[in-house]
């Protein structure tokens, strides 16, 4: 018996005592991380990817854990998603944001904004890698505003919405001298102030508007990315102006269990702060 | 059965171009036949360590698709090769290969080129090219 054939023979008796336990059918990574309204993506907007790496006939589960620190404000974020055969996504995310020194400076009667953010998401054709078309899905978010008292004072109209996106993504092998690009855009129809922090439409505008999101990625090997995001965001208080969101950050992948992602997001003016630019740290699981 | 695993042997086996003169770079940055024959032989390894795929491969003449696959990178990295197998689909005819197992079978592929240490960009070229048959492979 030649060598190859020899330690072939031998691992295959070693693994086939061991029963397949979890769905990993798609590629290291392909699941993206989870973005701060609990969908598959980066960190600020949603991919046309599907959480966890369940293909066609798989579940896929994951859950998450994201802190951004401000200058003058936290944001926390914990959530889950479960995704059926490469197919539809289910996402649930909490969001608490923690005001900080604005709490004292305006004698605030609240010291944080919470909101509940449920989301579906459908890919609607096409594929990451493969297909001859990129990956597109279509989602939707419904958000309710959980501490109403102070969007209500600085003019939002409602606490509870849905957000509607369209988004699509592509792997591009080779395209970065050499190594492979990710490249997502992706539309949104919303009317949220701050994500809905701050509730949903405002004095100035109550309609939704279109807004335009969009990342590129470059993957140095199946396990490390970095890139850069963008999210326009509308700007319906005539209390303070709602800057567009942008980050750079890096992702770490080193198995199909566990993801990081850190990045230096550039959130500029919130609630009447400006420069709001800080660290953003997420933590995700996969099972 | 035995058809089966040959089939699933000749995943990666159908010659898409003719023997391409003068050298692919890709062949030579793989390093040619040997170098070829190493990440066959890794990935063949790999496979055998995978509960995913594994039993695909019982009973399967390793020599035989060892020697398959050497020829088939060969002729994907553009370097000289010699496959008279059948094409794709003919090859994978009746086996209902799922998205997952092409999958599974790529991931062997690239920890046997980590192993070997090929670089990160000559590993895309060669799955950029794989990657393209992949229509041609699984549901049929």
């Amino acid at each position: 018996m030649k060598p190859i054939t020899r330690l072939f023979f031998c691992s295959m008796a070693l693994t086939l005592t061991v029963p397949a336990i979890a769905s990993d059918g798609r590629l290291l990574a392909t699941g993206g991380a989870s973005s701060i309204e609990g969908s598959a993506g980066g960190g600020i907007t949603p991919w046309a990817v599907l959480s966890g790496y369940g293909e066609e006939g798989e579940w896929g589960a994951t859950a998450f854990a994201t802190r951004v620190d401000l200058p003058d404000y936290r944001l926390d974020v914990a959530g889950m998603a479960v995704s059926y055969g490469n197919r539809i996504e289910l996402s649930y995310a909490r969001q608490r944001f923690d005001l900080g020194s604005l709490v004292h400076k305006l004698n605030l009667p609240e010291n944080s904004l919470s909101q509940d953010v449920v989301g579906l998401k459908v890919r609607l054709f096409g594929d990451l890698i493969y297909d001859r078309l990129p990956q597109v899905s279509a989602g939707v978010q419904y958000k309710r505003q959980k501490d109403f008292l102070i969007p209500t004072v600085v003019g939002a109209k409602r606490d509870e919405d849905v957000d509607a996106y369209l988004t699509a993504s592509r792997l591009f092998m080779g395209a970065a001298f050499g190594y492979n690009l990710v490249v997502n855009g992706g539309l949104r129809y919303s009317r949220a102030n701050e994500l809905g922090l701050l509730g949903f439409g405002g004095d100035r505008r109550d309609k939704r508007s279109v807004l335009k999101e969009g990342s590129v990625a470059v993957l140095f090997n199946p396990r490390w990315a970095l890139g850069v995001e963008y999210r326009e965001k509308p700007d319906n208080l005539s209390f303070a102006g709602e800057s567009d969101w942008a980050d750079l950050f890096v992702g770490y992948f080193p198995n199909k269990h566990v993801s990081f992602v850190l990045a230096y997001a550039r959130l500029g003016e919130i609630a009447t702060l400006d420069k709001q630019n800080g660290t953003y740290l997420s933590v995700q699981g996969s099972f | 059965m035995r058809a089966t695993i040959l089939g699933l042997a000749l995943l990666l086996s159908a010659c898409a171009s003719p023997p391409a003169s003068p050298v692919d770079p890709l062949y030579r940055d793989l390093g040619e036949r040997p170098g070829i024959t190493r990440i066959v032989e890794g990935m063949l390894l790999n496979v055998a360590g995978d509960p995913r795929i594994v039993a695909h491969f019982r009973n399967v003449n390793i020599d035989l698709l060892r020697d398959h696959l050497v020829d088939k990178l060969s002729c994907d990295a553009g370097g000289p090769c010699h496959y008279t197998g059948d094409d794709m689909p003919e090859a994978h005819k009746g086996q209902n290969i799922s998205r997952s197992e092409f999958n599974a079978l790529v991931e062997n592929l690239i920890q046997s080129m980590d192993a070997q240490q090929v670089p990160v960009p000559t590993q895309n070229r060669l799955l950029a090219r794989l990657a393209k048959q992949r229509g041609e492979i699984i549901g049929k």
